[in-house]
């Protein structure tokens, strides 16, 4: 298990080093957690002398809104721009046994033979429906060796917070006819989207309805900048390299830098959190002093090493 | 007691039509399997068509690698059907054919291939079974996707009440809803729910004043179980459910054509590997179910043999159950009286009973949105009800002789011979057919085939259209079952069934916290959780051993990868090594595991994940199962491996016996693929 190989590997674009990666942050065992930090720190932005170029995207909403179908369309247009895509399908289906089914993988339409496409699924694990932290460390990783990074998740809620932080654009997906996600937007419940997505056009009337809701509720609650798209992912589809526009353009459009930092950041004191829970929270100085602490890190710090460091000040 | 009816029918009845569900190899050999069978007293046919010819892949297809003549004959043109149909007179015969996805163009074939005898299509009489609910559901030989699918029958139905006027155009089947797992009070609701569907769908492509001969043409073709008295409750109260749904519904008034008509093949579900030999008693008992009462008996028969577990049945054991009919139907006085349970309290409250609960799971269907919005959840019911079966049969609550008590035997002389009682396929018919289409390609003419694809094409895109007319040019142009099928997947778009599992919830600890805790240690050694991949490699459609074994090691605390039905060997190498799973279980039970399964091994070594550890199950005769253990194959399970969780505590510690063996296994899956580990990182280190 060496850290150092793979992620010289990654920085070669090896995309047959992502399965191996995988397995690396996964595993719990001290040397591999050991071996996953040394990757990690050397694929940080510090070690690499600035972000990684890949476009991390977030795909999330509720179950049965069609998130799979969407993806196999998606994957076919990034290929056939030649984009290489990393998908990392969390899934929410693990219970009791601790153990999962994780159907992702055949839901998403893809040539086994293409090595530009990496697909791998996770259990969310403990997380209720969040994102696990080796997920997380996977994204960062691969964003060293794909154009493409997909993170793919159920629901709204956790998971979408946790995407939010994750990923440079998140696409939130609905269908027509369900009112759930309106609601959560106008609740506030939602983070607002970077880009929501109305499945099933070819559904007509119904779909036009949704889509002209989606739109008057994004328009009360920012300025009306939030691109919403229809698409319908039958044979044959539509609206699916618009709504790739969409999101590279938002890509473009924001301080790339500062939302990973701050992202990070976010990420960093929420692990910390999980992880300390309130009690060493309150060691550092409670909620808002953590945040300004962190500010002051290196923002070229990766994530293990900004709890890292959060760790240590915490124990002194 | 005037009113009682006389205790004798004044004439004997005369009996069902008696098939034998046969058909292997090419169609030469079939058709001197069917001519044997007619000989023997068969009075019907029953076509049983190859995986490839089901799913619409040409013989020489890269798909149909394995399949090809395997648990069917391989129909790829006109010029197979003829030689299928040669000699038996087409105007008197009736014709069963097991078919779905590619109904249309099989009923073309054999419209087509009957003209050629001078038979007009308006005195065919057969069946095709028509039905892609339930292949969605359980049996898995779909081709396209639930919407043009549905269009598809509805043409099939639409061109039959036209111009096959005593064709069964379609054949409703509750049969593999039972083999998936379903009680009779789902099998019941969910074949009716699945009729509505059908009936609907046609209901907005003919006039209104056909919908009564439409009603009266459809079928159904029903499974039996062992519990005999309650499968005949089970009968009567589908026929009638069916009687009421086509006087309310559909507004028949005519009472003839709301009369419940089915066939049956019964139980394949409970036929046992373990005292193979006890099975010819279930089927006989399965048949009773079927025949006992008069007002609810089959219509068509036919009985499996008694060494299905085993492998391909051979003629003899065959025609040993064909024997079982005739005995039933000639030598009993079953024939000689009206309905025996006609005022029976007892069979009127089981009736009602099942009525009853069949009608709130229709409800239920019908609030879903009907059964095709269904399948997903009707999918999940199924698996869930066959976890309870098997969970009930390793418990000891449900009784399988032989299997789970009274398991000592004498050695069986039955299974004595070296193939140990079954059929082999010659290995060399693929190859041969595989040359045999390809010449036939070559020596057609190539103008009318282009122009009937042509028009195929169209009349798919066009909704407006019956898919008939164009199907039956095509078949007399000399078109390959795979150029048709082709032609419809381009306009119609793939599709992948829901594969049920994941949503039921997890059993509780019981028996299965030993092996939770065996989970649990692997995993903290392994350092992440054992990852298990469930694979279905080939065209082979029937998932439910499959979907069991996944639900049960989710249930054991696994991290299951299970992607449904019909992959091909690099699809699962790839899935193996992106996925870092610890160990692969392979299911195949259409005896193709001779080819698919070193494939797949061929394709793994290829990822670069041969350390992973493959176990295979599956009806695999013993002599092929040592074939593939000297090929590296961990482990081989069959039908007589009932218990799941001993099967899954050997595949936990195989798992661990590599893991302590092989330090850094987790390391080194994928680590293989993509290969360039080139050393030249690029530049920008540190700040």
């Amino acid at each position: 298990m060496d850290g150092g190989e793979l992620a010289v590997r990654l920085r070669a674009r090896d995309h047959g080093a992502a399965a191996a990666v995988l397995n690396l942050v996964e595993n719990r065992t001290p040397p591999a957690r050991a071996a996953a930090a040394e990757l990690l720190r050397d694929l940080s932005p510090a070690a690499l002398g600035g972000e990684p170029a890949a476009h991390v995207v977030g795909v999330t909403g509720p179950p049965g809104v069609g998130k799979s179908s969407l993806l196999s369309r998606l994957i076919a247009e990034w290929r056939s721009q030649d984009r290489s895509v990393a998908v990392l399908a969390v899934d929410p289906s693990s219970r009791g046994s601790g153990g999962a089914l994780l159907g992702d993988r055949a839901r998403i339409e893809h040539d086994p033979a293409d090595e530009r496409v990496f697909i791998r699924s996770t259990a969310s694990g403990g997380r209720l429906g969040g994102v696990a932290p080796a997920t997380r460390a996977a994204a960062a990783a691969l964003a060293a060796a794909f154009d493409v990074v997909v993170i793919e998740t159920v629901g709204v809620g956790q998971s979408e917070t946790d995407v939010a932080d994750i990923a440079d654009t998140v696409a939130v997906i609905v269908q027509p006819g369900s009112g759930d996600v309106l609601q959560f937007l106008k609740a506030g419940i939602m983070e607002v989207p970077d880009v929501l997505v109305v499945t099933k056009s070819d559904l007509g009337g119904a779909a036009a309805r949704a889509l002209a809701d989606v739109r008057s509720a994004l328009a009360s609650l920012r300025d009306g900048d939030i691109p919403a798209l229809a698409v319908s992912c039958l044979a044959p589809p539509t609206g699916i390299a618009a709504l790739v526009t969409a999101l590279d353009a938002h890509r473009a459009g924001i301080d790339l830098a500062d939302r990973r930092i701050r992202g990070r950041r976010r990420q960093a004191l929420r692990e910390f959190a999980a992880e300390h829970g309130e009690r060493g929270v309150r060691a550092l100085g409670g909620q808002r002093a953590v945040e300004r602490w962190l500010d002051a890190r290196d923002p070229g710090l990766d994530v293990a090493a900004l709890v890292d460091a959060l760790e240590r000040a915490a124990g002194a | 007691m005037s009113d009682a009816p006389p205790a004798r029918l004044p004439e004997r009845d005369r009996p069902w039509m008696m098939r034998t569900y046969a058909g292997h190899s090419d169609a030469r050999r079939s058709n001197e399997l069917y001519r044997r069978n007619l000989e023997k007293g068969q009075t019907g046919l029953s076509v049983a068509f190859d995986l490839p010819t089901q799913t619409g892949y040409d013989p020489d297809d890269e798909l149909a690698r394995g399949e090809v003549g395997k648990v069917g004959v391989s129909i790829a043109h006109i010029g197979d059907m003829r030689t299928l149909l040669d000699g038996i007179p087409l105007g008197e015969m009736n014709t069963s054919m097991t078919i779905n996805a590619t109904a249309a163009w099989l009923l073309a074939l054999y419209i087509v291939a009957a003209e050629g005898q001078g038979v007009p299509e308006a005195e065919l009489q057969g069946t095709t079974q028509n039905d892609i609910l339930k292949e969605y559901l359980s049996r898995g030989t779909y081709a396209f996707p639930p919407g043009p699918s549905m269009r598809l029958i509805a043409d099939t139905i639409a061109y039959a009440v036209a111009h096959v006027p005593r064709w069964n155009p379609i054949n409703i089947c509750s049969y593999h809803l039972q083999e998936a797992g379903a009680t009779p009070v789902q099998e019941i609701a969910y074949a009716m729910s699945n009729a509505i569907a059908v009936l609907d769908a046609v209901r907005e492509r003919v006039d209104a004043e056909l919908m009564a001969s439409v009603f009266g043409r459809i079928s159904f073709f029903v499974n039996a179980g062992v519990r005999f008295v309650e499968e005949h409750a089970k009968l009567r109260a589908m026929a009638q459910l069916w009687d009421e749904l086509g006087r309310d519904r559909y507004e028949v008034a005519d009472e003839r054509l709301r009369r419940f008509r089915y066939g049956v093949q019964v139980n394949s579900l409970g036929l046992t590997e373990a005292q193979p030999e006890n099975n010819v008693y279930r089927i006989a008992l399965e048949a009773l179910a079927v025949t006992l009462g008069r007002s609810a008996r089959a219509r068509a028969l036919q009985l499996p043999a008694w060494n299905e577990a085993l492998g391909l049945p051979r003629p003899f054991d065959q025609q040993w159950s064909l024997r079982l009919q005739q005995i039933l139907a000639y030598e009993t006085d079953l024939l000689e009286y009206p309905d025996i349970f006609d005022g029976s309290l007892v069979m009127e409250r089981l009736v009602a009973e099942l009525v009853e609960g069949a009608r709130a799971e229709m409800a239920r269907v019908a609030e879903l949105g009907g059964a095709v919005a269904a399948v997903g959840e009707m999918k999940a019911s199924l698996v869930e009800s066959h976890r309870q079966r098997l969970r009930a049969i390793e418990s000891g609550e449900l009784t399988v002789v032989g299997v789970n008590r009274f398991q000592s035997s004498e050695p069986s002389p039955l299974t004595a011979d070296a193939n140990g009682g079954i059929t082999v396929v010659d290995p060399e018919l693929e190859a041969e057919l595989r040359a045999a289409v390809a010449g036939w390609r070559t020596e057609r003419d190539d103008g009318p085939v282009s122009e009937a694809l042509a028009q195929l094409a169209t009349a798919a895109r066009d909704p407006s259209q019956n898919i008939m007319p164009a199907s039956i040019a095509a078949a007399r142009a000399g078109v390959t079952t795979g150029e048709w099928a082709r032609t419809l997947r381009e306009a119609f778009g793939s599709y992948r069934a829901p594969t049920g599992v994941g949503e039921g919830a997890v059993a509780a600890g019981g028996d299965l916290e030993a092996l939770r805790d065996e989970v649990e240690r692997v995993s903290d050694e392994l350092g992440r959780r054992l990852k298990f991949l469930v694979g279905k490699p080939g065209l082979d459609g029937h998932s439910n051993g499959a979907e069991q074994i996944a639900v049960r090691a989710r249930d054991a605390g696994m991290d299951v990868v299970y992607e449904g039905i019909r992959l091909t060997p690099s699809q699962i190498a790839s899935s193996a090594a992106q996925e870092g799973v610890h160990v692969i279980g392979l299911s195949i039970l259409s005896g193709s595991h001779a080819e698919l399964i070193p494939a797949v091994l061929r394709a793994l070594a290829q990822a670069g994940v041969a350390d992973v550890p493959v176990v295979a199950g599956g009806i695999i005769p013993e002599a092929d199962a040592d074939a593939l253990r000297e090929l590296g194959v961990a482990a081989v399970y069959t039908p007589k491996d009932w218990e799941l969780n001993r099967m899954l505590a050997d595949i936990v510690a195989l798992v661990g016996e590599r893991a302590g063996a092989g330090a850094g296994a987790s390391g080194s899956a994928g680590a293989g693929a993509g290969g360039s580990a080139s050393a030249d990182a690029d530049a920008g280190g540190a700040p």
